[in-house]
Formats: C-alpha cells, structure tokens, sequence
C-alpha cells in the first residue's frame, strides 16, 4: 500500500546518519511508525531526571538546544538526533532538551532502534560512537571499545585486491553518436589523438571502437567506411564506478579481453558516461606506486626530475584517501618519499658544493614533517647539526653553504621556503651539537612564549640524513634539562591549553563554549595541535625518548599509563580522523585544509568532527590536573 | 413502527456507529484524524473522489503509523484535474473501488474527531459516497482547519486562508501538494501549529469545545 507521508519522511532520514547506512526497507520501517510533534519555542522535550520517554527524537525543522542546567552542551538542528544516550542506557536523562525555535521533531520508538542495532553494524556503531560523546565518563568500563566512530568504519569494507589504489581515468572521452559513419568516427578519432571513441545515447555509453575494431574489421575489408559506426561497435561496454581499483580495471579487462572500460556515473551502463580507463592508463598508473617512486627518486639527478616525483606521490595521496587506506599507512608512504627525496637533494648538492662535510652531520625535519604528519605540500621546516669540531667557523660556513642550496632545491620540489625561515639555512637553526643543547637549555629553563613554541616546532625532530648520533645526544640534554627544571612541563601544558576545542556545529556554524557562533573552523589549532601539544609533554613527562609522532607518542603512553588507555585511545582515533579530514580539504581545494567553511560541511562530517572534540577536552582536563595547571593559570 | 423507523446497516456501518456510544471529550485521550480527499472537480453532487489520505493525531503527535492512503478506480474521468493531482486514469499505484474504500474509511476513522483543510468540501465529497451506499452522512465532530485560523485570528483581515497561504504563513514546507496524505499531513501540521496557537492565545489548556 502506498505510503506517501513515510516516503517523505524516509526522504528526509536518508540524507543523516546512522539513517543514511540503513538500507530502504529498513528505513521505511522506521519512517511509517515516526511520530511528529510540534513544539513551540522554549517548550521542553525532556527534563533532567524525567522518566525515559520509549522514544529518542530526530529535529526536522528547527532547532533543540540541550543543556545542563542552564549551561549550553549542544544545540540541535535539522537532521541531528538527541535522546538517544538515555534510550541506549535505559536510564533517566541526564540533561533538558529544550527548543530554542519553534520546532518539528520525529519520534522513533527505541524498539525500531534495538532492531537497527541488532542488524546494521554500521548504523549501530555511529549510533554508539554519537551516543559515547554526550556521556559523562567515557572512560568508563561500560563503554570500553565503544569510545569513538572508529576508524574500522572507515576502511574498505572487503580490500579483497592489493592493488587497491584508484584507477585513474581519462574524463572527458571522446564520443560520437550511433547516426555517423565509420570514416566520420574515424576522423574524430584522429583529430583527437586518440585510440578509441565511444557510441553513446543520451550520454549513456552504448558501444565503443578502438584501432583494433578499424584494423580488424574495415581494413580486412570486411565492413565499408561509409557504414555507421553501429556496424563495428563492440556492444556492450564494461562499465564501472570511478573509485575502480587498478586490480579491478586490470581483471576486468583480462576477463573480457578488452582494452578500454567506460567509466559511468554510477558503475552501470545505465547511467551517464563520464570516462574512459585505457589499458594504457593502466600502465602509466603501474609506474605511480610507493616503490617506483623511491626507485625513481634515487636515480634523479635535478631537483626538476624531483619535483615530477613528488607529483606524481600527490596523485597516489589522492587516490589512496579516496580508497580510504588507513591513515597512518598513507603518512608512513608520503613521509618515506619526502624523505627519500630530502635525502636526494642532499646528496646532489653535496656533489655540487664538490667538498666533502668536514664533520658528521644530521639533517633533521621539524615540526609536522619531524612528526611525519605532514600529507600536502607545504613550507619547508628543517634544522642542521653538526659534530663539535676545531674549525667552528669554517663548518658553520659549510654547512649552512649546504643547507641554503638544500633549502632552495627543496623549493624547486615543491616545498615552499619557510616563511619564518625555520630552515637549516637560518644561522640559528645551523648548529654544532653543544650550541643546540645549550639552546634548549636555554629555553628550558627560562621559557616564555616564543620559546615555548619554538619548543612545539624543534623538540618535534626526526633525521632524514646523517648521524643518528648527534640526534640522540640533542635529545639527552632536553631530558636532562627538564629533569632539573621541572616547571618547564607546567609552562608546557599551559601551553597546550591554549585553543579549547569548539563545542559543537549549529547550521552554518560552529559552537564555541560560550555560546558564541563563528563561520570557519581552525581545524589546525583547534583540534589538531591541542592534540599534538598534549602528546608531546606527557611523553616528555616520562622521559622516553624517540617517540616524535603524536600516534605513536599515544600509542607509547597506553603502555605507560594503562589505565588512560581509552583516553588515548580516543586521542588516537580523533587525530587520524582529523588528519585525514585535513589532508583531504587541502587536497580539494588546493590549500593546507587548515580552515574549513563550516557552511560547505556535511552533516556526517560535522557530525564526524564533533565526535573528534570530547577526546580533545578530555585530554586538556587531564593536562589541567596533572600539571596543576588551574593553579600557575 | 415502519421501515422508515429504523434502517438494516450494513454490519460495517453498524460497527462505525457502535463507537459512537461511548462520547469522549478528553482531549489526552482524543483521536483526530486529518483527511483530506483528491476529486475529479470542486462538484460534490456529480464529481468523484480519485484518494483519500489520512494521518491521525493522538496526544499531540502525528502517528505515521496510523495513517490511511487508497486510491479510487474511476468510472468517470476529468482530463483537466489530472494536472493538479496527476493521479492517471490507467496508473500504477493500486486502487480499490469506491464502496471498499468507503468500508475501509469508516473503519478506520471510527469515532475520530476530523479535521481537514476547508472541510465542508471534503466532507460532502464522502458524504456523497455514502449516499450512494445508501448510507447517511458522517456522524463525526468536524474541525476546519480554515475556520480554526479564523479563530486564532492570528492576522487580522486576512483574506486568504487556502491551504497554500496558509503554510506559506505558518512557514510549513510544502511537499506533496495535491496527493490527498501529502495534503492531509500539512493540514496536521497546520492543525498543531493552530492549535498551539490557540492556546497561547486563551492562556490556557484546550478543551475539545475550543475548536
């Protein structure tokens, strides 16, 4: 029987999570037993302590602002869902929900949400990840596993391929219609310098010709050029999605034998045309893979030839992000041929300075590429040291010789010079082992503000070349300067609480904690760095050293501290939710991705990011204790 | 005691009538039901009704689940209404003919409190269908949701108070206009936001003789 107000409201669930993971009939089932409310403003849906209503709610128009007692946690608006932790615990609420508009608002019963939970994995785990955010102690025993939208969710569903990298095709294809002849088809062809046209039909792909349909079929003198292009058109085409793996695209084409597969706007050949993957764009994509890559860059011999590399690894970043590959895998494979290709460019201007080091050395990256976290192209951030040696001035006056034609290669790359010239051609930051260490000494122990983030830059190292040596003994006189200087850890944390995490999305807007709305979010100083800071000086709290990446510095701390492990935890998912989220905004428009218009956000991404901003408070209010913070504030 | 005195119903009829025997004038404990009906013309007398659809509201909320949707299998047809409601001579929803579809109606609106957009129209819509069963006319209390907002009078001397103006005014988005449950759900919409209204306005909680 047609239902035509559950199909509108279906129309409307389908677009939000967990709704959108939920498959038709399901959702129908949910739609055709909501119900709607109304409520004008400043009207309550729940109060704290109120029995639980056997329902959570859904706004459809309007806005629901939750609170505890008159403080704001969250503001609601179309599509989000709240009621929904009582409902899962089977608990009395904990907080009002009030409109703070006039609103409509569907009711789904909680036994229609055990039935998803019971049969959609995936719904149910956004259902558990949203409802972890609003508890009160997330670190509970309760919820263990359950903290966060995990990245699992993220990854392939089946990777039954290695080569799981996106196929890249040609857009554009060019095309002709079924009413023209071979010879006509044949000239557009040549124009286009290409080896293949495709038939289409109101833009769907009907048939295809290659040069191997002109050899075989018309130069054997077996059809005439005037007949139609239908006469000789392979019917039909293999069609795919365009997020085909290059191991689909190559098994598809040795099943069928075939050297082109349509790309079509939803994988069928019903649907609209929108490229072309060629057998030979196969092979170009063979020669684009981690391995090759490293290979090719060992062998070059300019910076030029360099810089065509690293293209070519930004290209495998896309289609790696794309194929949602675990973001740690892509850092490791993008930090490795940033490396790789440092270590090249030091080479060849070591020949080009055509004098050998006159002491050992290190090339170091600071900052996000010391912590290789660094995915898009970006300023260069590097440091030199240097042995202690008789002749100071004189090394000085090499290296820094060195570094500068280092740093401008590196420009030739791709990496933009530093514009506060954090590089190892800057005199400061081109330095025998003792004047580092009597640096950070100096900074230790008598920080102030600049120092301290030049502190958050430099004490994020990681060699790329040379002695490992000298890292270790700059490492020591940290631990060592910290040992007796203690405070410095307070000054630190300080430091770290500087940007409180936003508190929630409301529309086009992001929700600070004072209730304040702003359009853009700093998702670099907002969410990742207090993430990077708080790592960074717990782990120098311990005293371990060599752990210089914020995954593996929480990774290092669950060992240490076990009973933070669902902290951390948590601290680990968000920043690689966060990284990617990043790297993927500075891959779609061009830039770092360090500020995203809220307004361009989806819901699912809100909602993503949201999930991303309890770990963060979390991790400052253990900052704040630890380091008796709320004391030297 | 004539034929005249007292008819033999239909056992549905009789089981429609039957919950009228028990009055209810709680409001928490009240069914209205929205409805709304699609016709080949605005002629109750000769014009035919194409759907019915309807949602009902108990304890102020919307129950989806407790809603009615049918189609009617036309006899006669009007070419220049199908563009309004576009429901096809020929289509492919499921219909059912008139005298089910009344039987069905009645049986699920019971003693409901109806409430439609301009209701006498839509009323007399069944109303004719009834007659035609030889049947009398609907026993259920009637609101009108037009009539409500002249209650509300929420604007003065507003003149137009179509269903269209009226969502425009009360800022309800319009989706399936003219399909007889797309209707009858923005008339319920209408209904809790008028009522609401009306509240407010008398300061205190509604009463069933309020409407």
């Amino acid at each position: 029987m047609k239902n035509t107000i559950a199909e509108r409201i279906l129309d409307f669930l389908k677009n939000f999570p967990p709704f959108d993971a939920l498959t038709h009939d399901q959702l129908f089932a949910i739609a055709s037993q909501v119900k709607v409310l109304y409520l004008e403003k400043d009207s309550f849906v729940f109060r704290q302590n109120e029995e639980l209503h056997d329902s959570f709610y859904v706004v459809k128009d309007g806005a629901v602002g939750v609170f505890r007692g008159t403080k704001l946690v969250d503001e609601c608006d179309e599509g989000d869902i709240f009621g929904l932790r009582a409902v899962i615990r089977k608990d009395h609420y904990l907080l009002d929900a009030k409109t703070i508009e006039e609103s409509i608002l569907y009711s789904i019963s909680s036994k229609l949400l055990e039935d998803i939970i019971n049969n959609n994995p995936k719904a149910n785990q956004f259902l558990i990840a949203s409802f972890a955010t609003n508890t009160r102690n997330p670190y509970s025993n309760e919820d263990k596993g359950t903290l966060f939208a995990n990245e699992a969710i993220l990854k392939p569903e089946t990777s039954a391929f290695t080569e799981v990298q996106s196929a890249k095709y040609s857009k554009n294809p060019i095309v002709c219609n079924t009413q023209i002849s071979i010879k006509e088809a044949s000239l557009i062809m040549s124009q286009n310098k290409v080896g293949s046209i495709i038939i289409t039909e109101d833009k769907l792909p009907i048939g295809i010709i290659t040069d191997k349909d002109l050899r075989n079929k018309i130069a054997t003198g077996l059809h005439s050029i005037t007949e139609d292009v239908e006469a000789i058109m392979s019917s039909p085409v293999i069609t795919f999605p365009e997020n085909i793996s290059v191991a689909e695209a190559q098994i598809a084409m040795l099943k069928n034998d075939i050297s082109h597969l349509c790309i079509t706007r939803d994988g069928t050949i019903h649907s609209e045309l929108i490229g072309i993957l060629s057998e030979h764009d196969i092979i170009v994509i063979h020669g684009n893979n981690p391995s090759v890559l490293i290979k090719e860059i060992k062998r070059a011999t300019t910076a030029k030839s360099l810089k065509f590399i690293r293209e070519k690894a930004q290209e495998l970043l896309k289609g790696y992000l794309k194929q949602n590959i675990p973001i740690s895998f892509v850092s490791k494979i993008i930090s490795a041929i940033n490396d790789a290709i440092t270590k090249r460019v030091i080479d060849l201007s070591i020949a080009e300075l055509d004098k050998q080091p006159p002491v050992g050395f290190a090339w170091l990256a600071i900052g996000s590429q010391g912590r290789k976290e660094q995915l898009l192209y970006t300023d260069q951030d590097n440091a030199l040291v240097y042995e202690d040696g008789i002749e100071e001035t004189k090394t000085k006056a090499y290296f820094l010789k060195l570094a500068k034609a280092v740093n401008d290669k590196l420009a030739i790359v791709g990496f933009e010079l530093c514009p506060a010239n954090m590089m190892a051609s800057n005199p400061k930051w081109c330095l025998s082992v003792s004047d580092w260490q009597s640096q950070f000494t100096n900074w230790i122990t008598h920080p102030n503000e600049d120092k301290m983030m030049l502190c958050n830059i430099f004490f994020d190292y990681n060699i790329v070349y040379g002695k490992p040596s000298l890292v270790s003994q700059m490492s020591d006189s940290i631990f060592q300067a910290i040992d007796n200087y203690t405070i410095f850890l307070n000054f630190m944390g300080r430091n770290a609480l500087k940007n409180p995490p936003p508190l929630s999305f409301f529309r086009s807007f992001l929700v600070e904690d004072t209730g304040e709305h702003k359009d853009q979010f700093d998702i670099k100083s907002r969410a990742i760095m207090p993430l990077v800071d708080a790592a960074r000086v717990i782990i120098l709290s311990h005293n371990v050293k060599d752990f210089n990446s914020t995954i593996a510095r929480y990774q290092k701390l669950i060992e240490l501290e076990p009973q933070n492990k669902e902290l951390y935890e948590s601290c680990i998912y968000a920043f690689r939710i966060l990284l990617r989220f990043r790297t993927k905004q500075g891959l779609k428009h061009g830039d770092s991705g360090r500020y995203i218009d809220v307004k361009n956000l989806s819901k699912s991404n809100k909602l993503k990011l949201k999930g991303c901003f309890k770990p963060i408070k979390d991790i400052q209010e253990l900052l704040n204790v630890r380091f008796k913070l709320s004391q030297i504030l | 005691m004539g034929w005249f005195k007292r008819h033999i119903y239909p056992d549905f009829y009789n089981a429609y009538a039957e919950t009228f025997t028990h009055p209810n004038n709680s409001l928490d404990t009240t069914r209205f039901v929205v409805f709304d009906t699609e016709t080949t013309g605005l002629q109750p007398k000769t014009d035919k009704i194409l759907s019915i659809g309807c949602v009902a509201i108990t304890n102020g909320a919307i129950d989806v689940a407790d809603s009615f949707e049918r189609y009617i299998i036309q006899t006669q047809f009007n070419a220049d209404t199908v563009k309004i409601h576009g429901i096809l001579k020929n289509g492919t929803i499921v219909k059912i003919n008139q005298h089910d579809a009344i039987i069905q109606f009645l049986d699920y609106i019971k003693n409901a409190v109806l409430v439609a957009h301009h209701a006498a129209f839509d009323v007399a819509m069944i109303n004719q269908a009834l007659k035609q069963m030889a049947l009398p006319k609907l026993k259920n209390k009637v609101i009108d949701t037009g009539q409500l907002y002249k209650k509300t009078k929420y604007v003065k001397n507003q003149k137009h108070y179509s269903l269209d103006a009226l969502c425009h005014l009360f800022n309800i988005t319009m989706h399936d206009r003219h399909t007889a449950s797309g209707d009858a759900y923005l008339t319920a919409i209408l209904f809790l936001k008028l009522s609401a209204l009306l509240k407010t306005k008398k300061n205190r909680e509604l009463k069933l003789r309020d409407f």
